[in-house]
């Protein structure tokens, strides 16, 4: 090259690499986004960290790759975007069990509808006579220290008789452990079955459950702790490896907790004053803290999620007749309600809220609450406007 | 395999860089032909060209390097340098009004290599000339007309590489022919060709993707379906005014039958194209392409996959200074400006009624620098907002990129 051309391109080169820092987009602050790990964690567990990052969001299955035959996305990202709440595009349907004898449809492709089929299968509708829930996808934020929360802990806030008489009871969902899974050392089993914690009814035990179940019930992928096909039934060799599993599960441990905006803001504090008031905290518990845990970072530690982890009584306006392990088809649990004001941001700028997205705000989900919520939801109503809208502005914070 | 095939090119065509300038010991430049209107489809040959003595053979290639800096959101992989490609090409003429020319791609430092066309022309009339081959299948002007020296910027558009997977290319044959009287020249193509296959709705983006079926080797070899895709362009130009095309390319891109059986209906996917290009205010050029697309993706599948996908570019170049500059006698500088956009889901979710989004719009302003007219030297600063599929905030990307593409 022309020794003129040379100068000129290095000259210009340099130029534009001294303003790039400046005419780039900047990073959002790290309240503004829920994906990122939890601090504290070791560089290996940093590198684990970022390759579950990879399988759960980036990794699209085909059908070379496993896909199917039947199923109902193609990623953990397409329905966890951003690790935040789904819509009623990403929502799933499970149908076949009506009270705690468990589900009656297994042979017809129960509990889960598999409502998309590579091309040239059918995919699966609801049976006749079968009833059914649709279940929007919930964040994925701070699981590693929902899942952490001791048995004890969990049984000491459950009020199953109501004996103090708050017209709240609260009841864990005790269900069959599958067999590639070995209880925590410091569970407290009832008759031989455990309590399950994650899941709109609370239906699975830990975070390697849910992932197992996930890949091969919403995307048709087989592993080794469930190594057959959705669609056939039959046993088939596994289509991911156990390590991209376990690093799955590993990411959805450290994934970060939701961070609190605007804390001190006056409305806001009076909005968290007013939520303790109306009993809101009865079920949707600000603090909870976690065991020990092998992971360092989570052992320990207090967080607020705003949640019990335990069954409640919703009322008949929330019943649709389908239920999963002990739970009624009334009861749901307590969902977290951290990261409620970033919700939007993964739900298409709307919120899609309660178990199927029926409540598109705030104050609808409020007003959805029945059965043992309905003191708290009668008292929100009572409230003055601007009493309502610090109550919300509080929430928005989460 | 490669190695060798690249080291056989460069002992042609090492000579070749040093006949950089007009004459050199072993070869001289072809001169160019720039009496005659050339459209988008002369592209091929419209190309600089070294002969050596007297033989009938005429090579030529290009060479693409930049660098880069961009950051989305804020999260930066730092400052990388790209070769994109390195292409070769040789044309023959083997008798009067036979022509053969290929061209030769080396991607990403060599580790793809392809051959982007490879063709025999046969002439019995200027309306009436054969062509076949591994042909570039005529769907709006990127695809033919893609040289890296001929445009301002770094990047190829977005839509001409997404929607339209250019260099999209495939052994087929054809027929094209021009016509022209004074100022005006009109010309069509029309090939058959082999084409897509299902990749293009499974595949590891979750989205429709066209350019997934160029991975597919053995379309070189077989077609996927049977069904042939069949390419129709036609162009009209004005010396003073513009040149205009309006393309076809339509075909059936899954397995509808296997060993006899049949398995599916035919699921035809279309693509539509227009494009324009013109010089306006004396010395403004302006060039466009927009494409609309049409798959039949089964209802029983999912709707990441869309069924309609479209977008288009606008280039805007304006000379600012031409003549003299650093010693260069011919050189001229530019500034120049494209906006794009592609949607790659064009419809409403069932579920919600709402409009699905998964789209992308991208701004890039740029200078760049001729020192001759095969030569650019560019920088572009390019600003890119990707929207999911659910609308939720875009992701916004942005930063510099700065290269160089040249003929030899
Ligand atoms: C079709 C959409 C969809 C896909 C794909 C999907 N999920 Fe989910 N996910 C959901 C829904 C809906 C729920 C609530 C399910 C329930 O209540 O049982 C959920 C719940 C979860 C939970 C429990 C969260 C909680 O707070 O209790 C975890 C963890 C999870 N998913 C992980 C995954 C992983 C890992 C993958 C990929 C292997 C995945 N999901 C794929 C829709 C999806
Ligand atoms: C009896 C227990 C209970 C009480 C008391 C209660 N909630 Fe809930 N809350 C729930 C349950 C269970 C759900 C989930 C229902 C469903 O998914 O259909 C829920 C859902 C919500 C949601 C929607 C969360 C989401 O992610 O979809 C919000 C917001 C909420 N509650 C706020 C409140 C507020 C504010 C109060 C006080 C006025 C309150 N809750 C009182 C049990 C309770």
């Amino acid at each position: 090259m022309n020794s003129r051309l040379l100068i000129f391109t290095i000259l210009l080169e340099a130029i534009l690499i001294i303003s790039c820092e400046r005419i780039t987009p900047r990073v959002p602050a790290d309240d503004q986004i829920l994906d990122g790990p939890i601090e504290g964690l070791t560089s290996a567990e940093k590198t684990r960290f970022l390759a579950g990052d990879v399988a759960f969001n980036d990794e699209i299955f085909t059908s070379e790759t496993g896909l199917g035959s039947v199923f109902v996305a193609t990623s953990c990202g397409s329905c966890h975007a951003g690790d935040g709440k789904g819509t009623l595009f990403t929502t799933l349907t499970r149908f076949g069990q009506s009270d705690d004898t468990g589900n009656k449809f297994l042979h017809l492709g129960g509990p889960q509808l598999q409502n998309r089929a590579i091309p040239g299968y059918t995919p699966e509708s609801i049976p006749a006579g079968a009833t059914f829930s649709r279940f929007t996808p919930p964040a994925n934020t701070g699981l590693g220290f929902i899942e952490m929360v001791t048995d004890a802990d969990i049984l000491a806030m459950a009020d199953p008789s109501d004996a103090d008489k708050d017209g709240i009871s609260g009841v864990p969902n005790y269900g069959d452990l599958p067999s590639f899974l070995n209880p925590l050392p410091n569970a407290v089993p009832k008759n031989g079955r455990y309590i399950h914690r994650f899941g709109k009814k609370a239906a699975a035990y830990s975070l390697l459950h849910q992932t197992v179940n996930a890949y091969s019930q919403d995307i048709g992928i087989s592993s080794s702790f469930a190594p057959f096909d959705v669609y056939s039934g039959l046993e088939i060799d596994p289509e991911i490896s156990t390590l991209t599993i376990n690093n799955v599960v590993f990411y959805l441990q450290t994934l970060k907790a939701p961070i609190q905006r605007d804390q001190n803001d006056p409305q806001v504090k009076q909005g968290k004053q007013t939520f303790i008031e109306l009993g809101c905290e009865s079920c949707h518990k600000q603090t909870l803290k976690t065991g020990p845990s092998q992971i360092f970072a989570l052992s320990n530690k207090t967080f607020h999620a705003y949640t019990d982890l335990l069954l409640h009584e919703m009322g008949g306006g929330l019943d649709d007749g389908y239920t999963e392990g002990s739970a009624k088809t009334s009861e749901w649990r307590t969902p977290p309600l951290w990261g409620l004001g970033l919700s939007p941001n993964s739900q298409g700028g709307q919120y899609f809220l309660m178990h199927d997205g029926r409540a598109r705000s705030i104050e609808q989900a409020i007003e959805m609450h029945g059965g043992e919520a309905t003191g708290s939801k009668n008292r929100f109503k009572q409230l003055a406007q601007s009493e309502q809208a610090d109550l919300i502005k509080f929430l928005k914070s989460l | 395999m490669k190695k060798l095939l690249l080291l056989f090119m460069l002992t042609i065509f090492g000579p070749a860089l040093y006949g950089q300038t007009d004459t050199s010991f072993f070869f001289t430049r072809v001169k160019q032909d720039s009496s005659k209107l050339k459209l988008n489809m002369d592209a091929v040959y419209n190309r600089p060209f070294l002969q050596m003595g007297k033989l009938p053979v005429s090579l030529g290639g290009y060479l693409e390097a930049n660098s880069s800096y961009f950051s989305t959101d804020g999260i930066s992989e730092g400052l990388s340098f790209q070769l994109p490609r390195l292409t070769m090409f040789m044309s023959a003429s083997i008798r009067q009004r036979i022509k053969f020319m290929t061209e030769i791609e080396f991607e990403e430092g060599g580790r793809e290599i392809n051959i982007e066309f490879a063709a025999l022309d046969l002439e019995f009339n200027p309306l009436f000339n054969l062509r076949g081959g591994v042909i570039m299948n005529p769907i709006g002007s990127f695809n033919q007309n893609h040289d890296g020296p001929k445009w301002e910027f770094v990047s190829r558009p977005i839509s001409s590489t997404t929607i339209i997977p250019s260099t999209w290319s495939n052994v087929g044959f054809g027929l094209f022919g021009k016509y022209s009287k004074k100022n005006w020249v009109w010309a069509y193509e029309a090939y058959l060709s082999n084409g897509f296959d299902d990749k293009i709705i499974n595949n590891n983006q979750n989205r429709t993707w066209f350019p997934a079926s160029k991975a597919n080797r053995e379309r070189f070899e077989e077609s996927f379906n049977g069904v042939p895709l069949k390419t129709l362009k036609m162009a009209i130009k004005h010396r003073k005014i513009a040149e205009i095309g309006v393309s076809w390319m339509g075909g059936v891109y899954n397995k509808f039958r296997d060993d006899g059986l049949v398995l599916d209906k035919k699921r035809p996917l279309n693509f539509i194209a227009l494009d324009i290009n013109s010089t306006i205010l004396k010395d403004t050029y302006l060039n466009g392409e927009w494409v609309w697309a049409y798959v039949d993706v089964p209802d029983t599948y999912i709707q990441q996959f869309g069924s309609r996908q479209q977008g288009g570019f606008l280039d805007i170049v304006q000379p600012i200074k031409k003549g003299k500059m650093l010693g260069w006698s011919e050189s001229v500088l530019n500034v120049a400006l494209r906006l794009e956009y592609a949607d790659y889901n064009v419809g409403n979710f069932q579920e919600l009624g709402l409009r699905i989004a998964d789209h992308v719009y991208a701004l890039v302003p740029a200078i760049s620098f001729r020192p001759s007219a095969q030569t650019v030297v560019r920088a572009n600063y390019r600003y890119e907002r990707r929207t999911d599929l659910l609308r939720n905030p875009a992701s916004q990307t942005a930063g510099f990129q700065f290269g160089f593409s040249t003929y030899f």
